[in-house]
């Protein structure tokens, strides 16, 4: 097959912008009026949201951070079967599980934290949960903070204790937790 | 000549214009840079830090403290293989030459302390309280500190009679600190930095160079502030004949090729931070690091200085002469008149004419608060410019800079040589 040629037509550059002068006044132009307009008008012309002191509002289909769903007895659902850590992509939910009183729940998980700065909010967890143990539709998210909320002056304790703040632990998570119509074995409670 | 003339009056004269004009303005100019950015960008820019309490912010000012303080306590890294004494001396040699050009910046004409200050042809002389025997000297010599002791040089900390080559001899310092730290601290990112700077500075300083001639050869001096008063002078009876007025070409030549030996964007090829990590100073940190980023800063605000001292009439304000504003030159002796004149007939001259009093009269002390205010408004104008001028326009390639340098600035301060050759030759 013969080879093809297609000719490009080069686009021709007039002197003017070829000498770059008067695009470069014009550019100074349209930065120049961006800066007086943030100067003058700070409030209409700068888009910067000072988090956390003003947040956007979430669209509607904001899940939030994760919960841990409860028992009727109001205990902990979990059975600390390690699929959620093991399938969290972040690495960041740590579970110790202990040996439960009741003979008829085999474990439950005595340490449950999850890092929401590590989390990446994929919900896999979710997904991987077998018993609807673990949930992300709470609406919220992370509470923010930052170093100088501590009244800690020494800078770097402060970080470290500010950074702790994310560590959510079980009992916190199963605060906003909720019955779920799903029972251990596949069966509706009603 | 006793201990306070020597020592005292120009240390005083270093410590407020290098340490309290230039290195201020330069070390503010580091947080001044990064809210223009943001502002151009529609951002906030810094504004976090504070000092002892939450609300008290500044809107960023104290960013200022905080950057400071941060590199003094980071660690000071030499790499391995790196030439110790000169990976040390090469941020000196980055910082030095940028300071030491205020030396012949002058923020004020001659302070008179004699009779009386008035302007002939646009300039301003100072009479002694006893012309003695400058009586029946010609008028030049008034504004000859040797002949007169009623002029002080307080505003000015060398006044350096070929002052012109004083710039040109100490910018031409500024290429060792860059070439030094791209050799000195053995890595090759440093090694390509300091090459591309050297070479760049190198050919800028020629364009920058001839395009001055052109300023030379209109004003006739080399003394940075005789090259000020002769812009005093009115063109066409009304027109300040500031270096812009008559080199416009010159003046955006030499901006041009004083931003690339600034080696600040467009023209920061040394420093590429997508190519060369941050260029000769990417194996400095701490001090040494601040060091070269300060030198940059007080680098804009060198240029701002000479440019508004050589193109933009120094401290000069517009229509003020010593004894107030004048806005023609009907006002004024003429500059053929007063050639001939001695400094006796010219004095009598001027008390005798009551033509010659300003159309406004101010007294000397405003004069001087007016015109250092607006030699520092000029400077600081210019630094804006650069600033906006670095986030406005996109970096050239090496290659673009390299034509850009010797195929068009050179060429472009040549024929602005000759025409301004041609023109003197003929007017
Ligand atoms: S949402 Fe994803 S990242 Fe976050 S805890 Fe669950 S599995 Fe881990
Ligand atoms: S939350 Fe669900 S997946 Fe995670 S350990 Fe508990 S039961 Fe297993």
């Amino acid at each position: 097959m013969a080879a093809q040629t297609v000719t490009l037509e080069r686009q021709k550059r007039g002197f003017w912008v070829q000498t770059y002068l008067p695009e470069i006044f014009k550019g100074m132009g349209v930065t120049l009026k961006h800066f007086f307009g943030a100067i003058a008008k700070p409030s209409e012309n700068i888009v910067t949201v000072s988090y956390p002191e003003e947040q956007r509002p979430y669209p509607a289909r904001y899940r939030g951070r994760h919960r841990l769903m409860v028992r009727e007895d109001g205990q902990v659902r979990c059975v600390a079967c390690m699929c959620c850590s093991t399938i969290c992509p972040a690495n960041c939910i740590h579970i110790e599980a202990a040996e439960h009183d009741d003979p008829s729940v085999e474990k439950y998980p005595e340490t449950f934290v999850i890092d929401q700065l590590r989390c990446i909010v994929c919900g896999l967890c979710v997904e991987a949960c077998p018993c609807d143990a673990i949930r992300m539709d709470t609406g919220v998210h992370c509470s923010p903070f930052i170093a100088e909320d501590t009244d800690d002056f020494n800078a770097l304790e402060g970080e470290l204790r500010a950074r702790e703040r994310a560590f959510y632990a079980r009992d916190l998570l199963m605060e906003a937790g909720d019955h779920s119509r799903a029972v251990q074995g596949g069966r509706r409670s009603f | 000549m006793n201990f306070i003339d020597v020592a005292l009056i120009p240390l005083l004269k270093i410590g407020v214009i290098v340490f309290g004009f230039a290195m201020l303005i330069g070390s503010m100019l580091t947080l001044a840079e990064r809210k223009q950015s943001a502002y151009i960008q529609r951002r906030k820019g810094p504004n976090r830090a504070y000092l002892f309490r939450k609300d008290l912010r500044l809107n960023g000012l104290f960013h200022l403290i905080a950057d400071g303080l941060k590199m003094l306590l980071k660690e000071d890294f030499v790499p391995h293989g790196a030439n110790r004494k000169l990976h040390l001396l090469a941020p000196m040699l980055g910082l030095m030459p940028a300071m030491v050009i205020f030396a012949i910046v002058p923020f004020m004409d001659y302070a008179c302390t004699g009779a009386m200050a008035a302007p002939i042809a646009g300039k301003d002389y100072c009479f002694p309280e006893e012309l003695g025997a400058l009586a029946n000297a010609p008028l030049a010599e008034l504004s000859n500190p040797l002949f007169n002791a009623d002029l002080n040089h307080w505003f000015q900390v060398a006044n350096i009679h070929s002052g012109l080559l004083y710039i040109f001899a100490v910018t031409g310092l500024a290429v060792y600190g860059s070439a030094i730290a791209g050799w000195a601290s053995n890595s090759k990112f440093s090694l390509l930095g300091g090459l591309r700077a050297s070479a760049q500075m190198i050919s800028y300083e020629v364009s920058m160079g001839l395009s001055l001639a052109g300023i030379l050869m209109i004003y006739g001096t080399l003394d940075v502030n005789e090259l000020v008063r002769e812009q005093g002078e009115l063109l066409f009876g009304f027109l300040p004949q500031w270096g812009i007025v008559l080199q416009p070409l010159a003046f955006f030549l030499f901006l041009t090729a004083s931003i690339a030996e600034s080696k600040r964007a467009p023209f920061d090829m040394p420093e590429a931070e997508s190519e060369l990590v941050a260029g000769y100073f990417t194996e400095y940190s701490a001090m040494k690091f601040a060091v070269f980023s300060l030198g940059e800063f007080v680098t804009v605000v060198f240029i701002a200085a000479i440019v508004s001292t050589l193109f933009l009439g120094g401290w000069q304000v517009p229509w003020l002469y010593a004894d107030g504003f004048h806005f023609t030159a009907a006002s004024m002796p003429s500059a053929v008149a007063a050639q001939q004149l001695t400094v006796e007939a010219a004095q009598s001259a001027l008390t005798a004419n009551t033509n010659f009093a300003p159309d406004i009269a101010l007294p000397y002390w405003l004069v001087v608060a007016l015109r250092i205010g607006g030699f520092v408004t000029k400077v600081l104008l210019m630094c804006f410019l650069q600033l906006q001028f670095r986030w406005t326009v996109p970096r050239f390639r090496y290659d673009q800079i390299m034509h850009l340098g010797w195929k068009i600035l050179l060429p472009l301060s040549i024929a602005n040589l000759l025409i301004t050759a041609l023109v003197i030759l003929l007017v």
